[in-house]
């Protein structure tokens, strides 16, 4: 029998989605577990994998096209077997629950959404990736993406689940209808705890017990996506980096008239016009504002600069939405409100997933200079180290000016390192001459 | 400490009680005379006489209807109902009178009335004669009921309930008599409403009553030996107070329940035990209560049937077993 193709629930509230993509076209081969379609839902685009073996037979529902959750959208069969009559009545939505392990699963972007209709414990497989817009440590704590039908466990499982840090998607169900059981929650964390830990930083090789004393951190869900998204960054992306040092005393002296003339409510921080004149700059050049992507590099028609903030359980950098068309002052605005809710967990989730060009700043630990790993899917970043006094040369006398090293983390599938030192060059032009930021 | 029978159990109560307390006697069919059909009450009439061993007509209604008479008069009647089947001709007096006249006359009368009986089956008396209704006792406001499954229960339970104020419905089993168990010399009694874990475990907690009680703590044996697995059998002791406390415990430590009885499953009082110990232990729970309970038919008089029709040992290790 044919298995039907059914628009997945893929998040508590979801009502509909778009078909953005269809990754196999009629009469291609699918395996179970493959990706068949993108759908875009109104926080990420997920990939929708296959929930059986076959070939495409039908797509019902065109790219483009957005249908309720639990419609049809097509068929995956054997070549030749007779197809259900399409108008059929699209299957019953799966219902959300509202399970205490669901709820306090704050799930990355990404989300493992199943096609049709099955017991859903299945192994499990890494999430897929949100094509397009998501970016990198992105949780919040709003509605997480929950797959495409509920977990089924057992009241216990969940209750074990959520004492032990286990993200039930994670683990494999053997009670009936592939219910998670608690044997299998504690099988689960067995395993976990026997999979190989990290070399320690002081190199000698340490038999398989681990030393008394030794602590084993478990990651929170952020920092698990965070070490996901940072190491498949590294792993693909050939990284090269680009350093000026910049001075600053100008931009400093403006900064402290600006703040005396706003009078109090709202602040603007070195960061702030650092990320102004980032904006101005990609304006410039607009393949750091890109994502290579299958042999072509897509350049984004928005510049939305991500603000790289730190929390208790990881880091995360939502944007500021088209910061080539805010002034200074509103950029201020922005930055900080961004600040607290990132820190209440209340963040939108496009503020997360529309970024196009990071700024991180270490510059409050006084850090001279770092070199950051650049957020899949943008190809540049922007290393920011703190403002220090310095003596410089200037016409031949060493004097005294604010010096702050900035680095580019460059993509050089994009670009190379001409365009970073012009990239530079203009950046650095608009800090030392800051009247441009009021622009 | 000694070791004697339920069915010794019950009499030795039975004959205590008609010795220290003139107020006692006894109603029923075939107990005088015959000394019970069970024997229960061998050797009652000579020892009594007529007058507190009093032999009845095949009239249950007038049994227990003279009884609630006399117990409101201050009497302290003990009946017998031969079987618990033939309380269905007694029903209007037990269920609208004996449950209720306490409530409805404003505390005014009380009906200390004890009511023993027979349940359940294995004997091939056929359809009629072989049913488990203690349940339906259960849900009446007004009333006791006691379902001792050890001979120390019942002469526990008895002695509690011949000094209950209220009607106590008393139920015993056939194949229970002839069972041994230790009973202490001194005096003791098995409070109502309180539930007793007979098997220790951790692997599943067992809830039942009655004659399954025995059966479930012999395929807790099986489970263990067959199995490796170690079942916590609960013992409900009295249906009417329910007590699930000991239950309730015992499955948020196990995380899976199986309740046991020999009534049929739809409808059975089992269903109250499951519906009680979900609310409590919900997210406790590894899977949904499970039940184990007679076949939903008028029971066979075929033996191989009948065996078919009542939980066994088997049944339950496979309940217990089963993914569910």
């Amino acid at each position: 029998m044919a298995t039907e193709i059914v628009m997945p629930q893929m998040g508590f509230d979801m009502k509909e989605g778009k078909v953005a993509r269809w990754l196999k076209k009629e009469g291609d081969p699918v395996r179970k577990g493959e990706p068949i379609a993108e759908i875009e839902t109104d926080k990420a685009v997920v990939e929708m994998e296959a929930f059986g073996a076959g070939v495409l037979r039908k797509v019902l529902v065109s790219e483009g096209r957005t249908v309720p959750v639990g419609e049809v959208i097509g068929f995956i069969g054997a070549p030749d077997e007779a197809l259900p009559d399409t108008a059929s009545a699209p299957a019953a939505p799966a219902q959300a629950p509202a399970a205490p392990a669901e709820a306090k699963e704050k799930a990355t972007a990404p989300a493992t959404a199943a096609s049709a209709p099955a017991t859903p414990a299945q192994a499990p497989a890494a999430p897929a990736e949100a094509k397009g817009k998501a970016t990198a440590p992105a949780v919040a704590a709003s509605a997480p993406a929950a797959p495409g039908r509920e977990i089924v466990a057992s009241p216990i499982a969940r209750k074990l689940a959520d004492e032990m840090s286990v993200e039930l998607r994670q683990v494999t169900g053997t009670g009936p209808g592939g219910r998670i059981t608690k044997e299998d929650v504690l099988a689960y964390v067995e395993t976990r705890k026997s999979a190989p830990a990290p070399a320690p930083a002081a190199a000698t090789a340490q038999p398989a017990a681990a030393p008394v004393g030794e602590q084993v951190i478990e990651l929170s869900k952020m920092r698990l996506a965070i070490a996901r998204r940072m190491a498949e960054s590294k792993r693909t992306i050939p990284h090269f980096y680009v350093q000026v040092a910049i001075d600053m005393t100008e931009a400093m002296t403006l900064r402290k008239g600006l703040n005396e003339a706003l009078g109090g409510g709202v602040k603007v921080s070195v960061n702030d016009m650092i990320v102004k004149a980032v904006a101005a700059t990609l304006g410039k050049f607009p393949l750091f504002n890109a994502s290579y992507v299958d042999d072509k590099v897509h350049v984004h028609p928005h510049i939305n600069i991500g603000i790289a903030i730190a929390l208790d359980q990881g880091l995360i950098a939502p944007g500021v939405l088209d910061t080539n068309h805010k002034s200074l002052v509103e950029i201020a605005r922005a930055s900080r409100d961004l600040a607290e809710r990132a820190r209440q967990g209340v963040l939108k989730a496009e503020e997360y997933t529309s970024t196009t060009f990071n700024v991180t700043n270490l510059g409050m630990y006084d850090v001279d200079n770092f070199t950051a790993i650049i957020t899949p899917p943008q190809s540049a970043a922007l290393s920011v180290g703190a403002v220090k006094s310095q003596p410089v040369v200037r016409d031949g006398q060493v004097v005294v000016r604010e010096m702050m090293v900035v680095t580019l983390c460059i993509d050089h599938r994009v670009t190379d390192g001409a365009q970073g030192g012009l990239f530079l060059k203009e950046l650095r032009a608009a800090l030392e001459n800051p009247v441009s930021l009021m622009l | 400490m000694a070791i004697i029978t339920y069915r010794e159990a019950i009499s030795g109560a039975l004959h205590e009680a008609l010795q220290a307390d003139p107020k006692v006697f006894l109603m029923g069919e075939d107990i005088g005379d015959y000394g019970g059909s069970y024997a229960v009450t061998k050797g009652f009439l000579k020892e009594f006489g007529p007058e507190r061993i009093r032999d009845m007509p095949i009239a249950e209604s007038v049994i227990v209807g003279t009884g609630i008479g006399a117990a409101m008069a201050g009497m302290r009647p003990v009946v017998e109902l031969m079987t618990i089947n033939f309380s269905l001709l007694a029903l209007d007096q037990i269920v609208n009178i004996a449950a209720k006249i306490h409530y409805m006359s404003g505390g005014q009368i009380t009906v200390p009335l004890v009511i023993r009986t027979v349940s359940g089956g294995g004997n091939q008396l056929a359809a009629s004669h072989s049913q488990s209704l203690e349940g339906w006792f259960a849900s009446m406001p007004g009333l006791r009921v006691a379902v001792p499954a050890t001979p120390y229960d019942a002469r526990g339970l008895l002695r509690t309930a011949l000094k209950d104020k209220n009607t106590t419905i008393f139920v015993e089993h056939s194949l229970l008599y002839p069972l041994k168990g230790e009973v202490p010399d001194e005096w003791y009694t098995v409070p109502f409403g309180k539930a007793e874990v007979k098997r220790k475990g951790k692997d599943v907690t067992i809830v039942s009553y009655l004659r399954m009680t025995q059966v479930a703590l012999r395929a807790a044996e099986r489970l263990a030996q067959e199995h490796g697995i170690e079942a916590e059998v609960v013992d409900l002791r009295t249906l009417r107070p329910l007590d699930l406390e000991a239950a309730v415990e015992s499955v948020k430590k196990t995380n899976k329940c199986v309740v046991v009885e020999e009534t049929w499953r739809t409808g059975g009082f089992g269903a109250e035990v499951v519906g009680q110990i979900q609310e409590a232990a919900f997210d406790f729970l590894d899977g949904p209560v499970m039940r184990v309970a007679g076949k939903d038919v008028p029971m066979p008089y075929a033996r191989k049937l009948e065996q078919s029709a009542i939980p066994n040992e088997d049944d339950i290790i496979r309940a217990v077993m089963a993914p569910a």
